[in-house]
């Protein structure tokens, strides 16, 4: 089922600040707003202060979102601490190994159109979709999961 | 001089794209793992939205990269850091099921991870100390 006119509406909105965002960052700084990228290369030394002040932006945003009239969202997580765990080494690992994330490769590399980014996204949707399927769903297969 | 003031200009900028970033990712509730998660259920209770946040922001940024792949320097002077578009790996294919698996486990991908920081949630910290580590994994495999 559609979700409601005013979710498509923020969910667009919201899309374009981040393409707005990845606009910026490629025209006026030169970089690209792979956000997997940017933490990454921040833990190398000599990291340039730009990677730091992004990462900074994006922490400040939720103190700064309720000025702009954005009201906060509560998170509902899908997984206790250990789930969390394991699932942070994957994303990290996985990002890292693969260059690249949502941002990355689904937002900057297809609006880049990049065959390598839309195999990756292709790749990570899929998977995702899958793991989604298996842990919502799993004992629906006949043999129990 | 100039140099320096670049530098900083940068920084700044930078600062700002990223709280504008954020921003986008707390309107569209890309935030919310229960969001996300609904989107990648698709034999369940789908729920779309996802798609509408990607498709706003490549329509946006799409422009920019037909500019950028067509001229040398940004703004403030620096040259385009643009990707390879065309190599397809098997760590490139192997990193993404990897991230698809920790992707779909918690619904959180590294940006909403980044900005649930600020919560300083358990949840939130367990989750991006584990990506930290991951990171810094991948980095020990790929340049062994």
């Amino acid at each position: 089922m559609l979700p409601s006119a005013e979710v498509i509406r923020d969910s667009a909105l919201g899309g374009v600040l981040i393409g707005l965002s990845a606009v910026g960052l490629l025209l006026v700084d030169g970089h690209i707003a792979g956000i997997s990228g940017i933490l990454g290369d921040a833990l190398r030394r000599r990291a340039g202060a730009w990677r730091y002040a992004f990462l900074a932006g994006l922490v400040a945003a939720p103190f700064l979102a309720p000025l702009a009239g954005v009201p906060a969202v509560i998170p509902t997580h899908q997984t206790g601490l250990i789930g969390l765990a394991v699932a942070g080494l994957f994303v990290g690992f996985g990002t890292r190994l693969s260059s690249g994330c949502t941002s990355g490769h689904g937002v900057c590399g297809l609006s880049n159109l990049s065959p390598r980014s839309l195999v990756a996204t292709l790749t990570f949707m899929a998977i995702a979709a899958a793991t989604v399927f298996v842990v919502r769903h799993g004992h629906a297969f006949p043999w129990g999961l | 001089m100039a140099r320096a003031l670049q530098s900083v200009a940068i920084t700044i900028t930078a600062g700002v794209f990223g709280a504008i970033f954020g921003t986008g990712l707390i309107l569209s509730h890309m935030v919310d793992p229960a969001r996300v998660a609904g989107f990648l259920d698709i034999t369940g209770d789908w729920n779309p939205s996802l798609a509408f946040v990607m498709g706003g922001a490549i329509v946006v940024a799409a422009p920019a990269f037909w500019y950028a792949r067509r001229h040398q320097q940004a703004l403030l002077g620096t040259p385009f850091d643009l990707p390879d578009r065309f190599r397809i790996t098997w760590q490139l294919v192997l990193g993404a099921a990897f991230f698809g698996i920790g992707w779909g486990l918690s619904g959180i991908c590294p940006g909403p991870g980044i900005v649930l920081v600020a919560s300083l949630t358990t949840p939130a910290l367990v989750f991006f100390a584990t990506v930290l580590i991951g990171l810094r994994l991948a980095d020990f495999v790929k340049h062994r």
